[in-house]
């Protein structure tokens, strides 16, 4: 069987970044929800923030970790297996992943391990600064990644030098308005991630702790708070930590809607300027119209327009969308790909770079039904996880959580939501952007594009792609596994979990000899 | 002869002196973890001594091959996919220890305790052998063609200096690992690391040396560079005999960066020579980015490093003081508050 080295490159990258953004939105999020409390803390001594703190900044810290190791291949990746890719954008791609290394990942890396290692041994004020320094570092890193993602979809500031793109302004590529957009959208996005978070684990243990029989309702149906001696740290302060971190989640959810809505909003009014037939792609538009589709369905065999139905359609809506009115119509895939056919040239170029796939005709359509789906469920996963946290205000609204089992399974499972739309959201993004891995910019620096075929390195051969593909998601596999384990034992563990003190069947540290002081925290 | 291109390649060169500096002792504790004691106390001691630095200190690595993709994007591309394999490896290396030294401590049971620190050392092992084989490479060179790829399969890249290159970065790891631990415990671990320490350091030195003299077969006046890597070791040698960990440490620092300015240094302004043709090498020219970029980089960079060097002292500093067992907290049981 020929096996086309393009495809095997494609999917391994593909699979090891989708993964690496399993990790990534659940720290940025988590990490400033976490921040925010121990901040209440320190400004108020309530300890029910520090126990909140501590709790999820232990499952924050079992996630960061794999976030970084999966970081690395990343890093590693473009010059491993799009060496041609690299060598083409390395002038203009390159700076903003050293701009990340430099200014993101030494801040948050040694600031993360400051605060890890510093309770308790750091002033508070300075411990506190620490955590503030690693969130930021996270986020710094997301707008950089970012930058040098959105230059692929929509190149700036560059001019072409013996065929290649050579940076002329930094500041342009910086600013960059696809990349402006498209990191407050994945700001939200992870934002929607770490509020869904606190919200189905707050819920569980709420639960619990009406099933366990420590918490009651009266007759109105307002909570009666109790404690137990048994369970370790299930003490009165035990149900406020929950019930606050509850509400925290769950409005922090409903926030970050409206803030991925607003800002994919700008998103699409941008993409519909920038990438045409990426839009047009996602709404399975074959001709030029101003109807939004609800339903579509296409033969999946094909990918082309003969084999589409709109089944559902809302005039107008489209048009708003692109445009901010209804009646302006929008472009379908059978307007535009004559276009781009003009534009860019029906074939790939005969040229040696692009190895056994010079001279083959370019096919400027996307796969439409991962386009069209992708759009839908990352709009469809983010509605639902909003939608799970209103609902959870609502029935948590005097206090404590209804003791029925499905509920607490519900929640739990609602979690998984906002990481799917993250998900869809990239993968959209993507593979809407086929087949050039670095877009055309259509309005300034239409000449600046790279079809994928000609990205892979050229001497890298199958065999070694399945084998770092095979290796790797392997790996993933496993580790994956093990993740999920240690998250769910330390979430049962409750907040002793992450405070040995609060545990009453603990027994103290020993001190053997010379009185020196235990380490407040050791691996 | 580009000024700019020069002092890139100066910067990348000092980036990965600062990652083997750093990291390397790093990756020779984990090593040692299922060596140098049995008692899990002891064990942990070891991963306490990196453990608030460790994550810092790896982001040099990431820094250095950041920074090739911005001011040689052609080395970053040539080298890197070149070592496909190599790099695969160490990609799962590298992702081996990062788990290793996070999950460790958070479960209880022996098995899950003696996969980690397994994981750990091989993981160690492994990172150390490629980059050392990886900055080996660069330095004496790969089969590469016209167009900057490698040339011969997927394993054409085995050869005497991978070899030596990847040994000596597992013993430089080892024994700077050592030496680290000797002035950062105290008792048993520092006792057993002093007495290991001198026993290896000599032989662990061996085929960085052999790497460290090739330059001089490059250039003539290199011996300088490499007398001094060979005074430093032997200097450091003796301290850790007399117990001086502090000085062997910097010393041991020294015999490593007196070698890599002669092994860059001898193979500039090549950054990765062809063993084919010599007119295949990528030179630095050819290989670095426009003079725009660099001059960004390089305003970024001058501004940034003291900074990140200075919170990273800072981060030192608060950690300061040696380690002992008797600072090891009793493993904590994970309490159960839900049952199901
Ligand atoms: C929107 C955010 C985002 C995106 C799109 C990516 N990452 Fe990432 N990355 C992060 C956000 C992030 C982070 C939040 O900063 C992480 C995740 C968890 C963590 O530890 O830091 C991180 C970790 C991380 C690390 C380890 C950093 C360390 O040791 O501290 C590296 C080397 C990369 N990433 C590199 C990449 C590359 C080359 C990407 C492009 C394909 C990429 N990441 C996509
Ligand atoms: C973390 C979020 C991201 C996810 C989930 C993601 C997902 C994907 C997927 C699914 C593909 C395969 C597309 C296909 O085969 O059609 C892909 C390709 C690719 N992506 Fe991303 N991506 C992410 C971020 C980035 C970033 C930040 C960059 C650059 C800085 C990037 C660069 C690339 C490159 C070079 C390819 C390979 C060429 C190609 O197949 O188009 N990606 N990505
Ligand atoms: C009304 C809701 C939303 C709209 C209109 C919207 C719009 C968009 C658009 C147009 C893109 C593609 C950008 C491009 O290709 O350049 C995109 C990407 C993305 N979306 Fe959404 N989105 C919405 C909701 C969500 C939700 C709820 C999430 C996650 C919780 C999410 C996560 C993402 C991610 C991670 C990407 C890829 C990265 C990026 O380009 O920013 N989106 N979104």
């Amino acid at each position: 069987m020929e096996l086309d080295p393009v495809l095997i490159g494609r999917w391994q990258f593909g699979i090891t970044t989708v993964y690496h953004f399993w990790m990534v939105p659940l720290t940025l999020g988590l990490g400033m929800l976490v921040a925010i409390l121990q901040t209440i803390y320190h400004r108020t001594g309530n300890e029910v923030y520090l126990r909140a703190a501590k709790f999820f900044g232990k499952l924050f810290l079992i996630n960061f970790i794999m976030g970084v190791a999966t970081g690395l291949v990343q890093e590693f990746q473009f010059g491993m297996a799009w060496s041609e890719y690299s060598r083409f954008v390395g002038d203009v791609f390159g700076a903003p992943l050293a701009l990340e290394a430099l200014l993101a990942f030494f801040l948050e890396s040694t600031f993360l391990g400051l605060w890890i290692f510093g309770w308790g041994r750091l002033p508070r004020a300075v411990h506190l600064g620490s955590l503030w320094l690693a969130v930021i570092g996270t986020w710094l890193s997301a707008y950089f990644i970012i930058v040098a993602n959105s230059w692929m979809q929509h190149p700036v500031g560059v001019e072409m030098v013996d065929g290649r793109p050579v940076m002329t302004d930094v500041w342009a590529v910086l600013g960059n308005n696809t990349a402006i957009a498209a990191f407050t959208h994945t700001i939200f996005g992870a934002l929607a991630v770490g509020g869904s978070f606190l919200l189905g684990i707050s819920w569980y243990h709420l639960y619990h702790r009406r099933k366990d029989g420590i918490d009651t309702v009266g007759a109105d149906g307002k909570v009666i708070v109790g404690s137990s001696k048994e369970l370790p740290g299930r003490d009165k302060t035990d149900h406020t930590v929950w019930i606050k971190s509850l509400r925290i989640g769950a409005i922090v959810g409903v926030l970050a809607f409206a803030g991925v809505s607003i800002t994919g909003d700008i998103q699409s009014k941008l993409m519909f300027e920038q990438q045409p037939m990426k839009m047009a792609s996602a709404e399975a538009a074959c001709h030029d119209g101003t109807q939004f589709s609800v339903l579509t369905i296409a033969d999946p065999s094909s990918n082309d327009c003969d084999g589409v139905q709109n089944i559902f359609e809302i005039p107008g809506l489209l048009s708003f969308l692109a445009n901010g009115d209804f009646d302006t119509p929008v472009h379908g895939v059978t307007t535009l790909l004559p276009e781009y056919q003009e534009r860019y040239g029906t074939h790939i170029p005969d040229d040696p770079r692009y190895g056994e796939h010079a001279g083959e005709p370019v096919d400027y359509q996307p796969i439409m039904i991962v386009t069209y789906w992708g759009f839908r469920m990352m709009i469809g996963f983010g509605a639902l996880a909003a939608g799970v946290c209103l609902i959870g205000l609502w029935l948590a609204r005097k206090g404590t959580v209804p003791e029925s089992k499905w509920l607490s399974r519900g929640f739990v499972l609602a979690i998984t939501a906002p990481f799917l739309a993250n998900s869809a959201g990239w993968i959209f993004t993507e593979m809407g952007r086929q087949p050039f891995v670095v877009a055309p910019n259509p309005a300034q620096l239409d000449g600046v594009f790279m079809y994928t075929q000609a990205a892979l390195s050229p001497e890298v051969t199958p065999g070694m792609l399945l084998f770092s593909l095979i290796s790797l998601a392997s790996v993933y596999g496993i580790l994956m596994v093990v993740e999920l384990r240690l998250i769910t034992k330390y979430v049962k563990g409750g907040v002793a979990s992450a405070m040995p003190e609060l545990d009453q069947t603990n027994t103290k540290p020993t001190i053997t000899d010379n009185g020196d002081d235990v380490l407040s925290f050791a691996y | 002869m580009e000024i700019l291109a020069t002092i890139w390649f100066v910067l990348i060169v000092v980036l990965w002196m600062g990652y083997l500096f750093l990291d390397g002792f790093d990756l020779g504790v984990g090593m040692m973890m299922p060596f140098l004691s049995r008692s899990e106390r002891s064990k942990r001691v070891l991963l306490n001594s990196i453990g608030p630095v460790w994550e810092g200190n790896e982001v040099w690595l990431i820094t250095a091959a950041g920074a090739m993709f911005a001011a040689f994007p052609h080395w970053y591309a040539s080298l890197f996919s070149a070592l496909y394999i190599p790099l695969t490896i160490c990609l799962l290396a590298l992702i081996f220890r990062a788990v290793a030294i996070e999950y460790r401590g958070k479960g209880h049971s022996e098995r899950w305790k003696s996969f980690w620190t397994w994981a750990l050392a091989v993981g160690s092992a492994g990172t150390a052998f490629c980059i050392g084989a990886l900055l080996a490479l660069t330095t004496i060179g790969l089969p590469l063609n016209g167009h900057g790829d490698m040339v011969g399969g997927p394993f054409a890249w085995m050869s005497w200096p991978a070899l030596v290159g990847g040994l000596g970065g597992l013993g430089f790891s080892l024994a700077h690992g050592l030496i680290y631990l000797g002035l950062k415990t105290r008792g048993e671990v520092r006792a057993r690391s002093r007495r290991w320490a001198g026993r290896i350091m000599l032989p662990a030195a061996i085929p960085f040396l052999i790497w460290f003299a090739y330059s001089i077969t490059q250039r003539t006046w290199l011996v300088i560079p490499v007398l001094i890597a060979v005074a430093a070791l032997i200097v450091a040698f003796f301290a850790v005999r007399a117990g001086a960990e502090k000085r062997a440490f910097i010393l041991h620092g020294i015999f490593l960066i007196a070698g890599l300015v002669a092994v860059f240094a001898g193979a500039f302004p090549n950054v990765l020579p062809s063993t084919i043709d010599p007119a295949n090498s990528l030179t630095i020219d050819a290989a670095s980015s426009s003079d725009y970029t660099l001059n960004v980089m390089l305003i970024v960079t001058i501004v940034i490093l003291p900074i990140i060097i200075a919170y990273q002292i800072f981060s030192y500093r608060m950690f300061l003081g040696r380690i002992a067992e008797t600072h090891i907290p009793e493993a904590h049981r994970l309490p159960v508050a839900i049952h199901s």
